[in-house]
């Protein structure tokens, strides 16, 4: 077969899920490291590293906004593909479906991965229209720096409850959708055995645990502990 | 201690032929003996049925011990029925109550069409196979122990995987209907050995191609294949595979 064959395989297809997967787990991990500013009563810091990533870096931001837009587009393109595949290998669904349980992987979120995906890809969207597209307040910073208070646009936007449930909400399945994600791309890339596989996905739990709770924990904060808009 | 005979009511898909609609129908087997087989319940069901002038219900079967990977179907919702690593002959009626009803499904995927009620073709495992589910050359007979090293590890991980009697409990009990664990036993326990190796490269990328071109879904990960698996194959072959298709895809 053509190596360009081999990648619309249906191994070559889970292989590019898998490291589109694993290049978007990554992402959140610096998002979230970069959320953790919004903990500070100060608003200067986040403020700033939100100056510096959209001012300044030149040009490699549009670089980095760019793979990091591929990087969804293929993970997407290619669920839709898998999953429409799989669903026409069973025309005839059985009337009854029992877990086998034992070994068995299979779980809510394992079995809901395209549903979770989807609802998190039109999060996404909106993610960008409330903060990247959103209202652009201009403030002062404590030096004097003139720049947007996107700060101020987060507490006001965490104000709301129906906002701030809605991102507990979809960050709770993003969290399922990690949980069996993350051991699933390290499996689809090949990597198992006998050491590593029992680790990776103690690891895809902990991990989903954390982001899961991570991403949950800010809204909760701002909602429930500061009220919000300050 | 004696065991009381029990009534179970069998619903099962009758199906007529691959283009005919098919339906469930319930029977009722009354007198059952607790330590009968499944297949012997289905086989005194038969008997009534022909007796009644109704036409039997058709089920795959041959050896009843397990080994040859004739039988199969969903009892119900799961794949060779509730007991892990047993085929659907070894199957027993204690495991059910009396007076349950047992719902009986043939295999579901696209590439295994219904031939009639519960029997399905598997001709698609045969045409993976012959892609590549072989070596081309005689190996002679058991050469002096140390002239062909193996690791023990592969020998005993060969045997695993070669433990496989392609029943397709697998693809059936796949949300996706994949048979990757199945191409992944035949690549796996082939290219353990040194024997299998000279072709292996040729033989992933063959069975894959054919694999994809049946119709069969892509394997998620969900793992169910394993867990119904009658010879418990571990989905570590589908990783092996995995390699071995990246690895015959570069070179």
């Amino acid at each position: 077969m053509r190596f360009s064959m081999s990648l619309f395989s249906s191994i070559g297809k889970k292989l590019f899920m898998g490291l589109s997967g694993l290049m978007l787990s990554g992402f959140i991990v610096v998002h979230l490291l970069g959320n953790l500013a919004l903990l500070n009563p100060d608003r200067d810091p986040f403020n700033k590293y939100a100056h510096f990533l959209t001012h300044g870096l030149g040009n490699a931001i549009y670089v980095a906004e760019f793979l990091l837009a591929a990087i969804f587009i293929i993970h997407i393109v290619y669920a839709v593909a898998v999953t429409w595949g799989n669903w026409m290998a069973r025309p005839v669904g059985y009337a009854k479906v029992t877990n086998a349980g034992g070994t068995s992987r299979k779980s809510i979120a394992s079995t809901t991965m395209i549903y979770g995906g989807v609802l998190i890809a039109i999060f996404t969207v909106m993610h960008l229209y409330h903060f990247k597209f959103g209202e652009v307040i201009m403030y002062t910073t404590k030096d004097g720096q003139q720049i947007r208070d996107l700060y101020a646009v987060v507490y006001q936007f965490f104000g709301n409850i129906w906002n701030t449930v809605f991102y507990i909400v979809v960050m709770l399945i993003l969290g399922f959708h990690l949980s069996h994600g993350v051991w699933s791309a390290f499996q689809s890339l090949g990597l198992n055995g006998r050491r590593f596989t029992p680790f990776i996905q103690g690891f895809g739990y902990v991990f989903a645990v954390i982001m899961g709770v991570g991403f949950i924990g800010l809204p909760f904060y701002i909602y429930f502990l500061t009220g919000g808009a300050q | 201690m004696e065991k009381k005979n029990i009534t179970i009511y069998v619903k099962v898909w009758r199906q007529e032929d691959a283009n005919t609609k098919g339906r469930f129908q319930t029977y009722t087997v009354e007198d059952v003996n607790p330590d009968m087989s499944f297949l012997e319940m289905l086989d005194v069901l038969n008997e009534n049925l022909i007796k009644n002038d109704d036409i039997p219900i058709e089920f795959d079967n041959d050896c009843r011990e397990g080994i040859c990977g004739m039988c199969g179907v969903v009892i119900n919702g799961t794949a060779h029925g509730p007991k892990s690593g047993t085929t659907t002959c070894e199957v027993r009626m204690r495991q059910f109550k009396d007076g349950q009803t047992i719902l009986v499904e043939p295999w579901r995927a696209r590439p295994f069409p219904v031939i009639k009620d519960l029997v399905v073709d598997r001709t698609a495992f045969d045409r993976i196979m012959s892609k590549g589910g072989y070596i081309s050359v005689r190996t002679g007979g058991v050469p002096e122990a140390r002239s062909i090293l193996v690791p023990k590890e592969n020998a005993d991980q060969a045997m695993d995987m070669a433990a496989c009697i392609g029943c397709g409990a697998c693809v059936a009990a796949c949300p996706n209907a994949s048979a990757a664990l199945f191409v992944g036993a035949k690549v796996s326990h082939l290219g353990l050995l040194p024997q299998g190796r000279p072709e292996a490269k040729r033989r992933v990328d063959r069975m894959v191609v054919q694999m994809d071109e049946e119709g069969f879904g892509a394997c998620s990960n969900h793992g169910e294949c394993e867990a119904v698996c009658p010879k418990e194959i571990s989905i570590t072959a589908i990783a092996r595979m995995r390699r071995e298709f990246l690895k015959a895809a570069v070179g």
